[in-house]
């Protein structure tokens, strides 16, 4: 088959439907890469908008251009756009367009999970998008500090916006994250070892990860604090034994690692961009995976900064202080090997490059002030004052935007296909780069000399008149040399005539492609053995597009692409991915009427959409898998593979195994936040403890027993003991919640109704598999008979007998001791 | 300490920017060695400044805590939306309202509660910022060097009112603090 034949009949069947309809129901990762991005980059420009609106209030003092209302949202709204609707995003557009590119493969792992995330983020974004046109957007500030957002603070729906918004755009960044772990362990080119994979494919898999770990502990403090808000749960509320320094502690749990979640990112493009910009590989490959790995542990020692003036015992202050230092120790190791690079190959000035220079200028100078606010007694002087502001601004604008501009820019050529014509470009550089640290260098100033952060205006005579309207003009300057980047990027994009492949002249598989990419990527799966495939074999495209490698052919008419070893990259399995659906966004859209039920209280609204919801996830699952055994099918090269409905550990076990991660993390976080309202909040202990009684104490024990036993052995003896120990666990947890006190009551019957709660949703979630399975078996479905759909099914039973039997006892141990 | 801290932050961006435009002049070594960059500058520098940092800090720090003495007057600072209220343990049933009088020279123990919100009381002049958080008292040790008035700021975002939501400390010599405990108004 020629090289042309064989990309027609690739084409036929990878590619999305035609015209308007191929947006609302593509999975393919190159147009959905490309939908997250501009979405992300319309966030931007909203955010942008908002930040004008305030340097335009803050210009003057005594300005009278909007008023503390306004202003309060405006700033709220700022913060919250560019955190979890800009930057997360980006990094997940980036991450979903390059990935399987990098990697040397044809989508990721859940093609259905990547568009049902991105409808949840973009019907969550407009849900906020809704409550700042109306004028009731949240108030509170970007981190939502209860008592001050709860509803003392913030009566109006304003809050609730954030909370159910914000936690719906969630949903988004955790499956991107597991799609992306499952996609760098299971799916790269075949025999790319770990230690070959490309580096930006590191930095996403600690980013990944950190998400599914970060991720959680916001989710549950956004659910704790809509309970409060919404029924009463006295979660924040100390008279009733919580405590608001619980949410600062959650939020800040999720808070700091963000910090790293949105740069690393943006440091796996420098890795990448740099070394070609200066003609060279990589210095210290192996260093920096371990310096992006031990940030990522790092960062989740280091909440605790964020509020040294929240009255924190002097001991603990001087660990997170230590641990805040050490955390510039593989940050430098980063900046250094970049350096090394430089001096090992010889720079080039084009505009990537360009933009990764104001990066390093920016983002040391953001460093050194953060080193600053990690000594505490500085920090009791700063806190809360502009000098944070800036701060913050420097590292995240030269963290995270400048870099990312630059690999916007240096793989513009391969999003449009076309040769890039920069002219633009410098003079949007030398605007953005002027303007930011005129704006912000600035401000660093004034937050010494006691400007505090979130004031929407000032009195003359206090010396900050003139910092403040010079920055007020610098950002003004910012704002436009950022128009002229997008003008810039759409003026290429449109008019721009084709270009050749690889102008960079890179050396990683993304540009083993025609551009703009095939709906397939890659016509055949190249055999890899090196971190630059391309310098070491400049031929490789050729044979790819020859179909030469793994899978060179269409004759099976179906998605197919290879599963490989997570360690060795030897191919395992086939995976057959789904066609074109419109199910995700109709799933992601019945996902929203449940929050938007929640939002303006029509809570008939909400049980409904969980039915349909359920139902949808239903067929989502129901459309998997095959009726036949196939048996080992030939891959190409002369070997054969089965197919993923016939292995014991398909892409649905992995990524269910990354999903209880996070899940998992959400459940000790519910812990924790029970550990510490026993151990620090007043009022505690609560006026009565639950007692259960023996037959609670029974009815655990043999279900958790029962259903453990259940998943090691064969149906059908399976089948009835899981229901039957499931079903006991269910009764003891109805038992210990008839006993229990109103959840309005006390903090701790509040906790124990979540935690219950928790447990039975997870029991019926386990139940409802059961018998999913069960009735697959039954119809002759093959995964279900010989692949691993039972073994999904008994990690989930696994996870639902352990929170239950720990939620049980953690609530219903206190009573039983005198 | 802004000077010291200022300084030598300075001191490594410069190093670190010249180090930058040596790299981009120089010509290429495709033989160039990872070991002194990543291990020398990226391990080796920041673990020695930043343990010279950490120690200092931490010696500052531990001079401003508040440690128990004869010569401690304790006050009570209660915040609100959007208010300051000061009591005194010298003066049982004493109450003021967005003034908070304290002896000069004395060290003072600022008990900070709230009612409601979360609120930051900070005095640039006499101190760092401390949260007043919902059922926690917190405890910030202060003093004024000479008798005086000192500006006071709430320091954490709390609404609508918070642009104004200010006090002022009145510091007072001896007598005049006597008369003021004492019942009679200064």
């Amino acid at each position: 088959m020629t090289a042309l034949r064989l990309h027609r009949a690739l084409t036929r069947i990878w590619a999305s439907d035609p015209g308007w309809k191929g947006w609302f129901t593509t999975v393919n990762h190159t147009d959905l890469g490309r939908m997250f991005l501009t979405v992300a980059v319309f966030f931007f420009v909203v955010g942008g908008i908002l930040a004008m609106l305030i340097r335009a209030q803050l210009a003057s003092p005594r300005s009278a251009f909007v008023g503390p209302d306004i202003y309060n949202q405006l700033f709220t709204m700022h913060g919250t756009l560019m955190m979890f609707l800009f930057a997360i995003p980006l990094f997940e557009g980036f991450a979903v367009y390059l990935l399987p590119k990098l990697l040397g493969t044809r989508d990721l792992a859940f093609p259905r999970l990547t568009a049902y995330g991105f409808w949840c983020y973009v019907f969550g974004g407009s849900m906020l998008i809704f409550s700042m046109l109306a004028g009731i957007a949240p108030d509170s500030g970007w981190f939502m500090y209860p008592p001050l957002s709860s509803t003392l603070g913030a009566p109006g729906i304003n809050s609730d916006f954030w909370l159910i918004g914000i936690t719906f755009v969630e949903i988004s960044a955790i499956a991107a994250a597991v799609e992306i772990t499952v996609t760098v362990l299971r799916y790269r080119a075949p025999r790319m070892r770990l230690g070959q994979m490309p580096i930006f494919a590191w930095y996403a898999l600690v980013t990944a990860v950190m998400i599914l770990t970060g991720f959680p502990p916001l989710i549950l403090g956004s659910i704790l604090l809509e309970l409060e808000r919404a029924f009463g749960l006295p979660f924040f509320q100390v008279a009733d034994g919580g405590d608001a320094l619980l949410w600062q502690h959650l939020f800040w749990l999720f808070g700091h690692p963000e910090v790293y979640i949105i740069f690393l990112p943006a440091a796996g493009a420098i890795s990448t961009i740099l070394p070609v910009m200066a003609r060279t590989r990589l210095m210290g490959y192996g260093w920096i995976v371990a310096a992006a790995v031990s940030l990522g542990v790092l960062s989740f020692g280091l909440w605790v900064h964020h509020m040294f003036t929240t009255g924190i015992p002097h001991m603990g202050l001087a660990f997170f202080s230590a641990a805040s230092t050490l955390v510039a120790v593989p940050t430098a190791v980063q900046i250094f090997a970049w350096i090394g690079t430089m001096w090992r190959g010889s720079p080039q000035l084009h505009l990537p490059m360009l933009w990764i220079l104001g990066f390093f200028v920016t983002f040391v100078i953001g460093g050194l002030t953060g080193v600053m606010v990690a000594v505490v007694p500085f920090d009791w002087q700063v806190h809360d004052t502009y000098f944070i502001v800036a701060h913050l601004h420097y590292v995240l604008i030269g963290g995270f935007v400048f870099p990312m501009v630059g690999a916007l820019y240096y793989w513009l050529p391969h999003f449009i296909g076309r040769k890039s014509y920069f002219k633009l470009g410098y003079t949007a550089f030398w605007l953005v780069f002027a303007g930011f640290h005129g704006t912000f260098l600035l401000l660093h100033w004034a937050g010494l000399l006691g400007m505090r952060r979130r004031i929407d205006t000032y009195e003359a005579g206090q010396g900050w008149e003139a910092i403040n309207l010079l920055a007020s003009i610098s950002s003004f300057v910012m704002a436009i040399g950022f128009a002229l980047v997008i003008i810039d990027i759409v003026v290429n994009a449109v008019v721009s005539v084709r270009g050749s492949r690889n102008p960079w002249n890179g050396g990683t598989l993304e540009w083993a492609m025609p551009t703009p990419a095939a709906a397939y990527n890659f016509a055949s799966l190249p055999r890899v053995g090196s971190r630059d495939p391309l310098y070491d074999d400049p031929d490789l495209p050729v044979r790819i597009a020859r179909g030469e490698g793994y899978l060179g052919d269409a004759d099976r008419g179906r998605r197919e692409t290879l599963s490989v070893d997570v360690s060795t990259g030897a191919p395992r399995y086939i995976t057959v991915f789904p066609g074109n659906t419109a199910l995700p966004i109709t799933m992601s859209a019945v996902t929203g009427l449940f929050f938007l039920g929640l939002l303006i209280k029509v809570y008939w609204l909400v049980p409904i959409a969980a039915v349909g919801v359920t139902a949808l996830a239903l067929r989502w699952v129901w459309s998997l898998g095959a009726r036949q055994v196939e048996g080992a099918l030939p891959v190409g090269r002369g070997e054969s593979l089965p197919t993923s409905s016939e292995v014991s550990d398909p892409p649905g076990w992995w990524g269910s195994l990354f999903l209880l991660l996070a899940n998992g993390t959400f459940f000790g976080s519910l812990l924790f936040g029970y550990a510490f309202l026993w151990t620090i909040a007043p009022n505690w202990p609560p006026p009565a403890w639950v007692e259960p009684g023996p037959a609670v104490a029974v009815l655990a024990l043999a279900g958790a027993g029962l259903a453990l036993l259940a998943v090691q052995v064969r149906d059908p003896v399976r089948t009835v003991l899981s229901v039957g120990g499931l079903g006991a666990l269910v009764a003891a947890c109805v038992l210990v919640l008839g006993l229990a006190s109103d959840p309005t009551a006390h903090a701790y019957d509040a906790t124990l109704w979540v935690l219950l709660c928790y447990a039975l949703l997870h029991l019926a979630l386990a139940l409802l598999m059961t018998a999913v399975v069960w009735t697959r078996r039954r119809a002759g479905i093959v995964s279900a008979r010989l692949g691993g759909e039972g073994r999904i099914v008994a990690l989930w039973t696994r996870y639902a007998v352990a929170v239950t039997f720990i939620g049980l006892v953690v609530t219903g141990a206190p009573g039983l001791v005198p | 300490m802004w000077w010291v801290l200022l300084a030598g932050a300075s001191l490594i961006f410069l190093f670190v920017m010249a180090l930058v435009a040596v790299a981009w002049r120089s010509p290429a070594r495709p033989a160039a060695e990872e070991r002194p960059f990543v291990v020398g500058l990226g391990l080796a520098f920041p673990l020695v400044v930043l343990a010279a940092l950490l120690a200092y800090g931490l010696v500052v720090g531990e001079r401003l805590l508040p440690r128990p003495g004869p010569e401690v007057v304790t006050v009570r600072a209660e915040a609100s939306q959007w208010r300051w209220r000061f009591g005194y343990e010298d003066a049982p049933g004493l109450e003021t309202e967005g003034v908070l009088h304290i002896p000069a020279a004395r060290p003072i123990d600022v008990e900070i509660t709230t009612t409601d919100v979360v609120h930051s009381f900070w005095v640039p002049r006499l101190a760092g910022k401390l949260d007043a958080m919902p059922g926690h008292v917190n405890v910030l040790r202060i003093e004024a060097d000479a008798p005086g008035e000192y500006g006071g700021l709430s320091a954490e975002y709390n609404g609508p009112g918070y642009v104004q939501h200010g006090f002022v400390v009145v510091a007072h010599g001896p007598d005049e603090w006597r008369a003021f405990i004492e019942g009679e108004t200064p």
